[in-house]
């Protein structure tokens, strides 16, 4: 498998590319836990701590700054407090970055790369595109744009999942809609076909650009088979002070919640301010393709050592 | 009262739901790739016996609940209540019918069973896996039968009700499988 996408970023004259694993700053997305280590020596002989990359994205994205053109990478990430079926602290990401392409013309070749591996081990139906709104309509019957969190909550509801007694209590769709998300809609994604969710909430763009209008769409997406999530994509925002507000924002939402706060990555803001070409990127769980490949339900089918047995 | 976090949770696990104690049956992790991490748990009820699904946010916690599996010696049953005995304490339980439940029709003085203990009341009795009963009622059997063929009904002094091979006779020893309620063998 890992011969079939090297072979299949060599035809498109794609770079692979090593970034480091270990870094002085970390992503202040509330939603993603670093873990910590701590180097002492030469450059810091009393010591600094050094956080495991969640992702390689902010140093590609340097190497794009600075011209590398597009560019690949596989390698290992680590995100604290993530345990389960689905999910094991340490995990293979396969993450890309083509220049001059937007979303869609991404999405396309994601498939194409999906369906490749695949071929062997899945028949897959025709692939469907699904915006997050219509995934909301089809499977919760409400408009996640619109909708509040009454609305939400009756949904719920109505599809007996028992929600949290606190989230009854306040008012923030965001959470709403994740629970919906992961609760009713992503289990009928993606059966037995490729389904792309796109067109995400503006909260939710991450590190997506946002398409000004009535509401503000983040052109991001998202990629699921048979129920499991297995990419998430990107039109790379590329403005280096919209970037700084929003990481300000995260730094925010992780002191409400009680997280601990992380440098911000300065060499990043630095590189955007100097200038990212046009580019969209997309990261997938390398562990989770094989997972489907192999017909498996559960991460630890798959990785040799799992958390449990590491 | 000690609690535990959704990271706690495992299959076994005894907590409050809903002001009774229930047994965590399984508990998954779901995350969006970019959101809340959620806690999707099926826990039974250990007064129902039902199986309930709750979602919780990852980190949230429940109380523990109070309860034990303890081995027990079945003493009496006075009518309404099923005396058990702690072997090692020698302290005394009584279990109400709800407790007991089926589980009566296989329960004979001196045998040992597994009581579930909630705040030190009976929850519910698990028998033991096998239980030797007399027959006290059954046809009549048919000599030259071997175990082979469709067997009859058999009450045994307990109450209980199995099907039993032809040749089985009033009055004799069996040895059967409380689980499947079956005849295993002559003891």
């Amino acid at each position: 498998m890992l011969t079939g996408i090297r072979a299949f970023f060599s035809e498109r004259g794609v770079l692979e590319v090593e970034t480091p694993y270990l870094s002085a700053a970390a992503t202040p997305d509330p939603a993603l836990l670093s873990f910590t280590t701590r180097y002492t020596g030469p450059l810091f002989p009393q010591g600094q701590t050094l956080y495991l990359h969640t992702s390689p994205e902010f140093p590609m994205k340097r190497l794009l700054a600075a011209g590398s053109g597009s560019i690949y990478q596989i390698c290992k990430v680590f995100r604290d407090g993530e345990a389960g079926r689905t999910h094991n602290p340490e995990f293979t990401l396969l993450e890309w970055y083509r220049t001059g392409l937007d979303a869609a013309q991404l999405m396309a070749e994601v498939e194409s790369l999906v369906r490749q591996m695949l071929d062997e081990h899945v028949t897959l139906a025709a692939s469907e595109k699904l915006t997050y709104r219509e995934a909301f309509q089809r499977h919760a019957n409400l408009d996640p744009h619109t909708a509040t969190a009454e609305d939400f909550a009756q949904a719920a509801r109505a599809h007996e999942i028992h929600a949290p007694p606190a989230m009854l209590t306040h008012h923030d769709v965001a959470i709403w809609r994740d629970l919906l998300l992961t609760h009713l809609i992503e289990p009928r994604l993606g059966q037995g076909r490729l389904t792309f969710l796109y067109d995400y909430p503006a909260s939710q763009a991450s590190l997506a650009r946002v398409r000004p209008g009535t509401p503000p769409l983040a052109e991001r997406f998202e990629l699921y088979l048979n129920g499991t999530e297995l990419a998430n994509g990107f039109h790379e925002l590329a403005d280096a002070s919209e970037q700084r507000t929003r990481f300000e924002r995260q730094l925010h939402a992780r002191s409400t919640e009680h997280l601990p706060s992380v440098p911000l990555d300065e060499n990043l803001l630095a590189a955007l301010a100097s200038g990212l070409p046009d580019c969209s990127g997309v990261a997938l769980g390398f562990d989770r393709l094989t997972m489907l490949a192999a017909g498996a339900k559960s991460l630890g089918e798959v990785i040799a050592f799992p958390l449990d047995r590491a | 009262m000690a609690t535990y976090s959704t990271n706690d949770f495992k299959a076994g696990l005894k907590v409050m739901i809903d002001n009774s104690p229930g047994a965590v049956v399984e508990n998954e992790f779901v995350k969006p790739g970019k959101g809340q991490a959620f806690n999707r748990v099926k826990i039974r009820n250990l007064k129902t016996g039902r199986i309930i699904e709750r979602t919780f946010k990852s980190g949230d916690t429940l109380e523990a609940a109070d309860v034990v599996d303890v081995e027990m010696q079945f003493l009496y049953n006075d009518g309404e209540f099923f005396h058990f005995m702690n072997p090692v304490t020698y302290e005394q339980f009584g279990a109400d019918k709800t407790a007991v439940g089926d589980t009566a029709k296989w329960l004979k003085e001196q045998d040992v069973c597994i009581i579930t203990l909630w705040n030190g009341i009976p929850l519910s009795v698990e028998p033991p896996h096998t239980v030797i009963l007399k027959i006290v009622e059954t046809d009549p059997g048919l000599k030259g039968d071997t175990s082979g063929g469709g067997g009859k009904p058999a009450t045994l002094e307990t109450g209980a009700v199995v099907r039993v091979p032809l040749f089985i006779q009033n009055g004799e020893l069996i040895k059967c499988n409380t689980r499947t309620g079956e005849y295993i063998s002559r003891a």
